[in-house]
């Protein structure tokens, strides 16, 4: 004879009104340790006069370096009036009612010419192929809806962007399937990972649909080889799946040299059924600091996909008023080829600054050359080599250490004790005090060692 | 097709036209449909056999043909092609060949589109004097230009200063008897998103929302593209001046769980869209206590709430909620400035809910189609100068129903009559007495002509879900004064051609 029941009375209780599953579902990933220590920033956090003790926040990947060159540019007396406002009331007029899902074409064809530029060249956008978002994430999630159904899988190289995990899946019922890269080759991606994922889902009955790759990797800071874009959209031909890809760091790759877009590859290609196959995802908000102002694109080689994309758009169009206030400022040659100079040039310094800070204390990162973070291996602090041990560290850095950075756990990295580290968002002399404390700590640990 | 491709082959051989092609193409297709059937992922595309690995990179890439053209998925099939409703046929159709008083005299005049230009003159002041300060109020140290106020990541939701001043023009403009809690508050790039993600966060896969009709069109693509919730109109008509009854949602209830639909809310617009009638206190009563006694959501879209220019008072969802015995977790309301600001493009959307739980849900969502925060501090700078908002509105309601009168008066000239409105930035004409035959294909018939011969582009009752046929939603505030007679004379014209 069990317990008797608990019944509960209450009619509110009983006749509450049913949430979605997507309401109710935790797919927004939001409870895990990515975020956890965002919390623990917003309560407690460093200002250099007024909290200096305060949680440094390394878990956010914003550009704040360059942003002297965007408030010189925006203040500037222009001869034609402010850049913010519409030439005169027809210009107004157009302005605020200007709802055209295909979005203003001046700033469709600034875009087209920026994203040339950081590509020195190599490679040619056209126009009308850009379809305009509310920001890459929305870029993101509308590439999953149109390219994969419900329980389809979309492959996509650890270690990857926590925010995917409810980008490509919340609302969209899309799975991911990871393709495990390790360190062994500087996590790149190789054939033979790729053939693995593949299988892994076949096996377990799921349709692949495409890969989704970060080029600059998100979060190690590197450009994926030119040999290993080869190979992934030979792959992708063969299983006759799509191949995305998310540069939205293109513009902070801190050699220009050093990085190879897709679309340089599908440059050289006739095929339109394998170019039809490739989309990248381009956005405002990492390369030019920008990222209050909502803007993303889907660039598509597919012309099924453009015109489905941007139709889908409506849930997600760019502000009439950013689109022309970013229009000019995009398409001014002078401004967009200092500021993508300066921009890389002062990415590479801070980077080489807190590489070589961390290497003094014995500690290495994976060789980077793009991005607002580093990739720091703290393997060899883990108390177990496992996702408790790297938590566990992880713990000790946020409250002890007072430096919010995140775990390669939440990343769904293949090996533990790997972190990425933020240095853009912040000053300098911030920076160095995030340093000095990692300084500190290590000291104090050597000392506990010694004795 | 590409089943047909390799039966070339075999229609090519012997045997009658009948026999050799016919009986193989058939037996063939349905050893495909077997095999298709039998066959497990990855996709049944007859031309994705695994090829053999090659060293040679180009061979692959240009091999033509006999790669397998990559698919799109099911979900995005049906947004390639072509619109089909009367409602995006008119306006693109007006695209082709729009009217313009000077320019082109001769061409289709848009009555299609919500939208007001009435008041621009006065947005635009505001908008020269303004938006620079608006947008570059904070500054640095130095007093300089702060372009961090602009340019970084802020809550989703909408900076706390946009959502207090979204809260307070709202109660403002909905008759001051109605407060609004900024944290219950979400702000969206547009009404669109706001309705999708009210319909994501209230409705699963395959749920229904029962929609009194005749209703937006637009709702079609906001509601059901991407979520699967379905629209189950309730039918609702000219004698009861198309307000609905509670008579009809329970009807429409029970037919719905008859056919194993599960509702899970009721939406509508108030002022309602495309008649343009205000939902009197009663209504509003007893629609709540009717999704009340069935546990289910209230979505009122309040769009228009502001565009009220007839001698009814507004009354929202939301105050009838606060007042009386009900679970106010169950109301939402979707506001935005596209038609009481006119400021469409802007991209400017609000999310209300009691409900605690899709605030929260909302909000993570917004990362999706979050407000631009300079369009934001534009925003707290307009909405909180309070003596150009009371200016702004009263002339908005007041230019609306002056131009209102002109538009009616001169259908009424004709014999046209309209149905009582009191909101919205349109009428809903009767034209039934233009109809060749009182159908629904008679109704569609009426749009072409209108279109192709007076050319106007009015949205038949059709593309509304309207059980009468006949009916036209006339949108009237993008158009001047001297623009009136000219769509008269065009109607009086057709009407003339049509009975001789």
């Amino acid at each position: 004879m069990g317990l008797p029941l608990m019944i509960n009375n209450d009619d509110n209780n009983n006749n509450k009104v049913e949430l979605s599953r997507v309401a109710v579902s935790d797919t927004h990933g939001e409870d895990s340790p990515y975020f956890a220590g965002w919390k623990a920033y917003d309560e407690n956090p460093y200002d250099e006069s007024h909290n200096p003790s305060g949680v440094i926040q390394m878990g956010l990947a914003e550009n704040q370096v360059s942003f002297d060159l965007l408030e010189s540019y925006l203040e500037k007396k222009n001869p034609e009036g402010s850049l913010w406002e519409s030439k005169g009331s027809r210009g107004f007029r157009e302005n605020a009612l200007f709802q055209d899902y295909h979005g203003l074409k001046t700033f469709r064809q600034a875009m087209a010419s920026f994203m040339e530029k950081i590509r020195g060249g190599k490679a040619r956008f056209d126009p009308d192929r850009i379809v305009l978002t509310a920001g890459a994430t929305a870029a993101n999630e509308l590439l999953t809806f149109i390219l994969a159904n419900p329980n389809d899988a979309l492959l996509v190289p650890t270690p990857y962007y926590p925010g995917f995990d409810r980008d490509l899946r919340w609302r969209t019922g899309v799975r991911i399937v990871p393709i495990h890269c390790d360190s062994s080759n500087h996590f790149q991606i190789t054939p033979e990972a790729l053939e693995t994922a593949y299988e892994t889902a076949r096996d377990a009955n799921i349709r692949v649909r495409g890969v989704l790759i970060t080029n600059p990797s998100n979060p190690l800071g590197a450009t994926v080889q030119k040999k290993a874009l080869e190979d992934l959209l030979d792959f992708c031909v063969r299983k006759n799946i799509h191949l995305v890809s998310d540069e939205i760091y293109s513009g902070s790759v801190f050699n220009a040299s050093e990085f190879t877009s897709v679309a340089e590859i599908v440059e050289n290609i006739d095929d339109v059924s394998v170019k039809e196959r490739v989309h990248i995802v381009y956005s405002l908000s990492k390369d030019l600091g920008l990222p209050g102002f909502r803007v993303g694109t889907i660039y598509s080689y597919n012309d099924n996909v453009v015109r489905t994309a941007r139709r889908m758009s409506s849930f997600t169009l760019v502000s009439s008023q950013t689109q022309h206030m970013l229009a000019s400022m995009l398409s001014d040659e002078e401004f967009t080829e200092k500021y993508i100079r300066i921009n890389r040039e002062r990415l590479r310094r801070r980077y080489e600054t807190i590489v070589e800070g961390l290497k003094k204390e014995g500690i290495e990162c994976l060789k980077g050359n793009a991005g607002l973070f580093c990739w720091m291996n703290l393997g060899f602090l883990l108390n177990t080599n496992t996702k408790e041990g790297e938590l566990e560290l992880w713990d000790v850095i946020l409250k002890e250490l007072k430096l919010n950075i995140s775990p390669g756990s939440s990343c769904h990295c293949s090996e533990f004790g790997w972190f990425r580290v933020c240095f853009a968002n912040m000053s300098e002399k911030t920076l160095e005090i995030a340093l000095k404390r990692i300084h500190e700590f290590m000291d104090r640990r050597r000392k506990v060692l010694n004795c | 097709m590409r089943l047909i491709v390799p039966l070339q082959g075999v229609v090519q051989g012997r045997g009658g036209l009948f026999v050799g092609s016919l009986i193989p193409c058939c037996l063939f297709y349905f050893l495909q449909l077997y095999l298709k059937r039998r066959r497990s992922p990855p996709p049944p595309d007859s031309d994705s056999t695994e090829l053999p690995r090659t060293s040679s990179r180009s061979s692959l890439f240009t091999r033509g043909n006999s790669i397998g053209r990559v698919r799109v998925s099911s979900r995005a099939s049906p947004l390639a092609k072509p619109p089909d409703s009367p409602y995006y046929i008119g306006l693109d159709r007006v695209k082709t060949d729009p009217y313009d008083r000077v320019t082109n005299r001769d061409g289709i005049i848009q009555l299609g589109l919500a939208e007001s230009t009435l008041c621009f003159d006065l947005l635009q002041r505001w908008m020269s004097e303004n938006l620079m300060d608006s947008l570059m109020m904070q500054s640095d140290v130095d007093g300089g230009f702060d372009v961090s106020s602009i340019a970084m990541y802020q809550p989703f939701e909408g900076l706390l200063e946009v959502r207090v001043a979204f809260a307070d023009f709202m109660s403002r403009i909905m008759g001051g008897n109605v407060s609004f809690d900024p944290s219950n508050m979400v702000i969206t790039a547009g009404g669109t998103p706001a309705v999708e993600v009210l319909a994501f966060c209230l409705a699963d896969h395959g749920n229904a929302f029962l929609i009194p009709s005749p209703y937006y069109p637009g709702f079609d693509r906001d509601i059901k593209f991407r979520t699967g919730v379905e629209l189950i109109p309730v039918h609702c008509r000219s004698s009861d001046n198309f307000t609905v009854t509670v008579s009809a949602l329970e009807q429409a209830l029970s037919q719905a769980r008859k056919r194993g639909s599960k509702v899970s809310g009721i939406l509508f617009s108030n002022p309602s869209n495309p008649v343009g009638n205000i939902l009197s206190r009663e209504t509003l009563h007893a629609i709540l206590s009717f999704a009340q006694e069935k546990n289910i959501h209230v979505i009122s879209d309040e769009i228009f709430a502001g565009s009220v220019y007839g001698d009814k008072e507004f009354v929202s969802m939301a105050e009838v909620a606060a007042s009386g015995d009900f679970d106010k977790s169950r109301v939402h309301i979707i506001y935005g400035l596209s038609k009481d600001l006119s400021l469409p493009g802007f991209r400017t959307g609000v999310i209300y809910s009691f409900h605690e739980d899709v605030v929260s849900a909302a909000k993570k969502l917004m990362r999706f189609c979050s407000m631009p925060v300079p369009v934001q501090r534009i925003l707290i700078s307009l909405l909180s100068d309070t003596r150009f908002i009371e200016e702004y509105m009263a002339a908005h309601r007041q230019r609306i129903r002056d131009k209102h009168f002109l538009f009616v008066e001169g259908l009424k000239q004709l014999g046209i009559p309209c149905a009582e409105s009191g909101g919205g930035l349109y009428c809903w004409v009767d034209m039934s007495s233009l109809l060749t035959s009182y159908s629904e294909k008679g109704e569609l018939e009426l749009f072409e002509k209108l279109l192709s011969v007076a050319k106007i582009n009015a949205t038949p009752g059709t593309a509304c879900y309207c059980i009468e046929p006949g009916w036209f939603r006339c949108c009237f505030t993008a158009l001047a004064d001297e623009d009136i007679p000219v769509i008269m004379e065009r109607i009086k014209l057709l009407a003339e051609s049509s009975t001789s």
